[in-house]
């Protein structure tokens, strides 16, 4: 090999991996960069008054993301409730009873249902839920953000009792138990973990999305606990509220409340992970 | 290399060391199979279009171990599948043919696979224990899962009766609740053969047992396979012809057809297939000259 080409060949290497290498770097810095500066611009008001307040009348300093906390927490909650048991038993269809035929077109369906923009899925449930209901309410938007959990949550865990082994079902089923009590009993605790996980990263994609909200929970300055009662607040509606609004306060508690989001969906992440790893 | 003194038909009985005493000399009475065992008729098994089986006949004494011997490939493990409905659980599995349970055919239409499972119990090549259970909680499956009523106490005599019955109640009394992870390879067997008997099978079908362990566990698993034989109707599958001679009082050969179909070609007392076979394919098989 002459000199020129070796050369060649080396410095397109360093070339290569030195790009591949910031590429990493940059998907990695992203999330360290979004912390760093939405902590510092929030800082001023990331102390305790703001997890345990209620906002106050402009004007009046102080305030806090209370009812908002709480309400995100009471979506999530309804939307957890419909969204895994359905998605878990999508997943058990799709893994222990579906065809080929039948499971590629449910596959396909819920890959689809992941792409649909969630601006979507919340004019859809504004129109069957929100309409009929005559308000909007907590139980809308937990529909909403359920709807978007569903094929998160229904593909994983499918993922996840597939990749119980073989040996486990036919272990049970020579036992004389019924499919259906082999699912129950020794497949889906064989799979938990991984259930949980998927599940709980469902739960992290849903808790940040604001589109679907805006068409169903709508958002409340007020306190509220209240499932089907009416307006209830969110997280990501209070930082889009405040961040459009005019004021120097409100744009600092933006700022304050997506760390507090950021936080806490790095926070059900870090949970998955650990269901997933811990032995 | 091959010796002159394997093509006596006597040597393969000094090589494999077999038992003598009160092993039976007589073929399986079909009356006898009929009443307590298994009789298989003509059965055919396929996946799909590839057949797996073909006519295989075969009568199962009570109280007594049939093994199961032929090269790899040859349909040993598809045929006791068949005879508790584990092979249909595979897609697009089929048979043809009978399979009588004291008498009455399982594949008969109005017969639930699920009751047939429960009276002919399995044991897999490799221990399987549910990893989600303690010790207890895997003996005591069966009969838990099944939905049979059974009393805290009852339960745990069934699982001691079936932990001491599989040799094993010694090295887990004291820890019961442990996971079943933790055992040994050859003690998970023995849990996986305690597991099967809790729920009082009248056949029991092992599909290479021991193949996953080393010969000390595989020689604890064949002792417990005689002590069983006084009470459970025993079928087990083997590629191991020492241990068909050690441990059975019947022994069938497959071989695969040119089709690749499986074919019983032999089935007959054990020590009358190891010493007199009458297909020269046997006396070919088990004198080792392949498979």
């Amino acid at each position: 090999m002459s000199g020129f080409a070796y050369r060649r060949r080396k410095i397109a290497s360093i070339v290569v991996l030195g790009l591949c290498a910031s590429s990493a770097f940059v998907a990695v810095g992203v999330l360290a960069l979004i912390l760093g500066f939405v902590l510092l611009n929030g800082i001023n008001y990331l102390n305790l008054d703001f997890f345990t307040h209620m906002p106050t009348p402009l004007g009046e300093p102080g305030g806090g993301v209370a009812n908002s906390i709480v309400g995100s927490l009471l979506i999530i909650g309804v939307a957890a409730l419909i969204g895994i048991p359905v998605g878990v038993g999508a997943g058990v269809f799709l893994s222990e009873y579906a065809g080929a035929r039948l499971g590629n077109i449910m596959r396909f369906t819920a890959d689809v249902l992941t792409g649909v923009p969630s601006i979507v899925v919340g004019v859809f449930v504004y129109s069957v839920v929100v309409l009929k209901m005559g308000h909007f309410s907590a139980l809308a938007a937990g529909i909403a953000l359920a709807i978007i959990m569903l094929p998160i949550v229904a593909r994983s865990s499918e993922e996840m009792l597939k990749l119980v082994p073989r040996s486990q079902r036919e272990a049970a089923l020579a036992l004389g138990i019924t499919r259906w009590r082999t699912i129950l009993s020794v497949i889906i605790p064989a799979a938990r973990r991984g259930l949980v996980t998927g599940g709980l990263l469902a739960v992290a994609r849903a808790g940040g999305e604001t589109a679907p909200l805006m068409f169903t929970a709508l958002g409340n300055r007020f306190w509220s606990l209240s499932v089907t009662g009416g307006p209830i607040d969110a997280l990501p509606l209070r930082i889009w509220r405040y961040g459009i609004g005019p004021y120097d306060e409100w744009h600092q508690q933006a700022w304050a409340a997506s760390f507090v989001l950021v936080l806490v969906v790095l926070a059900i992440s870090l949970a998955a992970r650990l269901v997933l790893t811990r032995r | 290399m091959q010796t002159d003194s394997l093509l006596d038909l006597q040597a393969p009985v000094m090589a494999y060391g077999m038992r003598v005493g009160s092993e039976p000399q007589a073929p399986v009475s079909e009356e006898e199979a009929l009443a307590e065992g298994l009789v298989v008729r003509k059965l055919n098994a396929w996946y799909g279009s590839f057949q797996a089986l073909r006519e295989v006949s075969l009568l199962v004494a009570p109280e007594r171990i049939t093994a199961i011997i032929g090269p790899s490939g040859c349909g040993k493990s598809t045929l006791i599948r068949c005879f508790n409905r584990m092979h249909e659980v595979a897609p697009r599995a089929r048979v043809t043919g009978q399979v009588l349970l004291r008498g009455k055919d399982i594949y008969a239409p109005a017969t639930d696979p699920v009751l047939v499972r429960r009276r002919v119990g399995m044991v897999f090549q490799k221990p399987n224990p549910f990893p989600t259970m303690s010790i207890f909680d895997n003996v005591a499956a069966g009969l838990r899962l099944n939905g049979f009523l059974v009393r805290r106490s009852e339960l745990a005599d069934a699982v001691e009766r079936s932990l001491r019955q599989a040799a094993l109640w010694d090295e887990v009394k004291d820890k019961p609740n442990r996971p079943a992870t933790e055992l040994s390879g050859g003690q998970q067997q023995r849990l996986c053969i305690a597991r099967a008997l809790a729920v009082e099978p009248e056949v029991v079908l092992m599909d290479e047992p021991c193949s996953a362990l080393d010969p000390v566990a595989t020689l604890k698993i064949e002792d417990l396979m005689r002590e069983l034989a006084r009470n459970y109707t025993i079928v087990i599958v083997t590629h191991n012809m020492q241990q068909a001679a050690r441990v059975s009082d019947y022994t069938a050969v497959m071989m695969m057809a040119d089709d690749r179909a499986g074919e019983m070609i032999e089935f007959g007392p054990t020590r009358e297939v190891f010493t007199n076979p009458r297909d020269k394919k046997t006396e070919d098989y088990i004198t080792g000259r392949f498979g």
